[in-house]
């Protein structure tokens, strides 16, 4: 079986790694522009940046063992929970998809030798990497870190109630990351749509890669919109432009608005490259072909377009927005977001599922995000969200969503890692991760949305003395310990794969795209040859001729065997 | 949910070998036929009345969209699980490689539609009366938030105002069986006035004032505190509200001179009449 997975073994001589340019060593990781390093260095970085994340999150979590706190200090607890959210959304979630395993994957699923811009794209990484440490070194400032959460509030983030230099790094590592995140917009959407290999048409494209398409228009959509608003809220602080100051005719409201108009494309900014992932491992595990691939594309091109239209659902408590509007537009969303599920289950019916470590954390995401799907369609309805907002229903609601995102991340990781580095990661490990990520998972966001039906805010440091909030808190605690603990068996994981050979192969997985017809790593420019590209699924269809015809219900000539358009872009 | 998942877990054994379809769906309605057997008496589901008119009817949509959810969610985590174990990997074989299946796609494209569909109108029945002012209010509050406390005032009488800083836990008292108006504002950074029992919340905002209605319709004593992120001692930003009878309350407003006096008379008068909260009857704490 092995032995016909190797479509390049005339090349078999190269180890494919080793940069064409001479360069070696540190000065050829400075100066790189081939999006497989950067990738790599954007996957490490943020991956670093999860742990440090998630090392703030243990701390909260130890913190609200008990009602009286004790651990940290109220004004410590607030920089706590504000970079905590700030890293996982600005400096993690979002530059490990887009940034990391997009930048890897993307040229590669569409037979190109790089990005579009590749310099462009090491800007990319440069501009994001400082604007890490930008944001990381407010601990390290006379005042702390900025404290006034993620969401960084007008007027609690002006300069009288939030005066320190640490408010300042976030408003400059976030405009440094902004940008960042832009430029790899461009880039993907321009890769995406200029660099396709001959025969690699749009509907031929493998779907993590039209996610991403569609993850880069809404970057380029909302991105720019939030960095404004930064610019904006710095000039604010430092030179008196009453922009969101009430007192001198500007608007609280309007900070709200710029905010969350970013920050509602941004949540599928963050999930759709997740979608992507576990749409591609799935039908790969269950050896079939994506349940329904054009409503697959359509359904992720309505979400992103309807994203667009939401942002105010998470200002129904202001009082001064459209609410049946905003309500609307939000239950619309679900319709997309649910066809994806039936593709999902509609992949793995009458296959072959195999429980790898990659299929487990895909389907553990299915369930997670299940969770965090269905709560949300409670908090889209107005009244239900003046009952729960604030309240730590909202935090096990949106923690349930990002906690799916996690999990799916470590499904792309599974997934990849054996064609990123030539290396598999031990299984067995995986799979005891998954089941402490799964169960802590669960275990932190169920009392979460009990202790917040009963009434307990978000962002305290110590609450009421009420023994059902305790009870709930330490549940959710543990759970979040759980998590913790699975963290570490990851980073041991990856550690431990240091030492093993590269077993790997071109193609370990029977994958349907074209990253599994490469070697593993792929070398410098990515491939030696292309198969044809005659459907969604060019490498399955290069290494099983003979596979059980593709039946269909609609008689797409697109699919017919044979039929190659001559679309050479 | 837990249910769900067990009894189909286990269900799926037997039926795995031979017409998994048709069995599987009888499995799937049994698990669901408890949930639906005991909708004549829907539990609260993590939630409790609440004593506003208001807060009885979120409490009917709270159980309406969880039955709807718990009937969704439960349908597409059984069918994720039963997918992933009736198809687990039995041989090397290839499957038969099947894609699209329109009438699948329309049902699960309409179905959802109609769903939601539903749960706007009922939204919408809920919220028009909630967000709706009455006109000429017989009782009014304007209540300021600050760092880190609160201000309630009543123009019904000048005299009385209440107000105090986070652990002095300043108290709200509001009448019974009559409607009263709120005016909400701040005086410096965001703040959210959050009342559970009233199933409400809304933001004070600087530069706005956030008009709404309440009409209680049980005496009682909710302690609560401010929900939006504001600054250092956010956590201790305690309040109470009360709810007395509209006459008492009108009767203290106007023989009180001081907020002091307001509150002791408040209190003095309907002590028996209060139905502690048991979910909120919570100290607040002394931070040192």
């Amino acid at each position: 079986m092995v032995d016909t997975l190797q479509p390049t073994t005339e090349h078999a001589h190269d180890d494919g790694h080793d940069e064409h340019h001479g360069a070696s060593g540190l000065l050829n990781w400075l100066t790189t522009t081939d999006h497989k390093i950067i990738g790599m260095n954007y996957t490490v970085t943020s991956v670093i940046m999860m742990l440090l994340g998630g090392a703030m999150a243990m701390l909260i979590r130890a913190q609200l063992t008990v009602p009286d706190g004790g651990l940290v200090s109220l004004a410590k607890y607030n920089e706590l929970f504000t970079m905590h959210g700030s890293i996982m959304i600005y400096l993690f979630a979002g530059p490990f998809a887009f940034g990391g395993l997009a930048n890897y994957m993307v040229p590669i699923q569409i037979g190109a030798p790089d990005m579009a811009f590749p310099r462009l794209n090491a800007l990319s990484y440069w501009l994001y990497l400082t604007g890490s440490i930008t944001m990381l070194l407010g601990f390290f400032t006379a005042g702390g870190a900025a404290n006034f959460g993620w969401v960084g509030y007008a007027p609690l983030s002006n300069s009288l109630n939030a005066p320190g230099a640490g408010a300042d790094l976030w408003v400059g590592a976030l405009i440094l990351t902004g940008f960042s995140a832009i430029f790899t917009g461009v880039n993907l959407v321009a890769t995406i749509f200029y660099l396709r290999a001959p025969g690699m048409t749009m509907f031929r494209m493998p779907i993590f890669t039209w996610n991403m398409l569609v993850t880069g228009i809404l970057i380029l959509l909302a991105f720019p919109v939030l960095t404004a608003g930064l610019v904006m809220l710095y000039c604010d602080r430092h030179f008196g432009t009453h922009i969101y100051d009430a007192n001198g005719g500007g608007s609280p409201v309007l900070w709200q608005h710029i905010f969350w108009f970013w920050g509602h494309p941004e949540v599928y900014i963050l999930a759709l490259p997740f979608f992507g992932m576990v749409t591609e491992i799935i039908p790969v595990f269950s050896k079939k072909p994506l349940f329904g691939y054009k409503g697959m594309v359509f359904a992720t091109i309505t979400i992103a377009a309807l994203s667009t239209g939401v942002w105010a659902h998470h200002m129904f408590t202001t009082g001064v927005v459209l609410l049946p509007f905003f309500s609307f537009m939000t239950y619309l969303i679900s319709i997309p977001t649910g066809m994806k599920f039936f593709n999902w289950i509609g992949s793995m019916w009458g296959g072959q599922v195999q429980f790898t470590s990659a299929m487990l954390f895909s389907i553990g995401f299915l369930l997670t995000f299940l969770i965090g799907g269905i709560t949300g369609i409670l908090l889209a309805s107005p009244p239900l969200d003046f009952f729960t907002h604030d309240t730590y229903f909202v935090v096990a609601h949106f923690h349930s969503v990002v906690i799916a995102l996690v999990i799916g991340a470590m499904a792309g990781i599974f997934y990849w890692y054996p064609k990123m580095t030539g290396r598999f990661l031990s299984e067995r490990l995986g799979k005891i991760q998954f089941w402490l990520l799964f169960g802590g998972g669960l275990l932190f966001v169920m009392p979460g949305y009990l202790v917040g039906l009963r009434g307990m805010p978000r962002r305290m440091a110590v609450y009421i003395i009420d023994p059902t909030w305790q009870n709930l808190n330490i549940w959710s605690s543990v759970g979040g310990f759980l998590m913790g603990i699975s963290m570490l068996i990851f980073a041991a994981n990856a550690l431990k794969t240091m030492k093993t050979p590269k077993t790997a192969g071109p193609n370990p997985w029977d994958g349907h795209t074209l990253e599994w017809f490469t070697t593993s790593p792929p070398p410098h420019h990515n491939f030696y040859s292309l198969p044809n590209i005659k459907s969604e699924r060019p490498t399955w269809d290069y290494f099983h001729p003979d596979a059980p015809a593709l039946t269909h219900d609609d008689h797409d000539p697109s699919h017919v065997p044979g039929a190659v358009k001559a679309d050479a872009q | 949910m837990n249910d769900l998942a067990n009894s189909t877990e286990s269900a799926i054994a037997p039926t795995s070998k031979n017409r998994p379809s048709r069995k599987g769906l009888g499995w799937i309605a049994l698990a669901i036929a408890p949930i639906l057997l005991s909708g004549c008496q829907i539990p609260g589901f993590g939630i409790n009345q609440g004593v506003t008119e208001t807060s009885h009817k979120v409490y009917k949509l709270w159980q309406g969209f969880m039955v709807t959810g718990l009937i969704v969610g439960g349908f597409t985590f059984v069918l994720i699980v039963f997918a992933a174990i009736r198809y687990r990997r039995r041989s090397n074989e290839i499957p038969r490689q099947t894609q699209y299946n329109t009438l699948v796609e329309v049902l699960y494209t309409v179905i959802p539609t109609i769903i939601v569909g539903f749960l706007f109108y009922f939204t919408i029945v809920v919220e028009n009366p909630e967000v709706a002012l009455v006109s000429n209010p017989p009782a009014k509050v304007k209540v300021v938030a600050f760092q880190w406390g609160w201000r309630f005032s009543y123009p019904e009488n000048p005299m009385v105002t209440v107000v105090g800083q986070s652990t002095e836990n300043p108290e709200l008292v509001l009448p019974v069986g009559e409607t009263v108006q709120l005016n909400l504002s701040s005086l410096d950074v965001v703040h959210g006035f959050y009342v559970k029992e009233f199933a409400f919340s809304q933001y004070a905002l600087p530069g706005v004032v956030n008009k709404f209605d309440f009409k209680a319709t049980k005496a009682g004593e909710f302690q609560t505190q401010c929900t939006q992120m504001c600054g250092l001692y956010h956590s201790l930003m305690y309040f109470k509200v009360k709810t007395i009878p509209a006459a008492d309350y009108h009767q203290c407003l106007t023989n009180s001179t001081s907020g002091k006096q307001f509150i002791a008379c408040a209190n003095n008068t309907t002590t028996a009449l209060y139905h502690r909260n048991t979910a909120t009857q919570g100290a607040p704490v002394h931070h040192g």
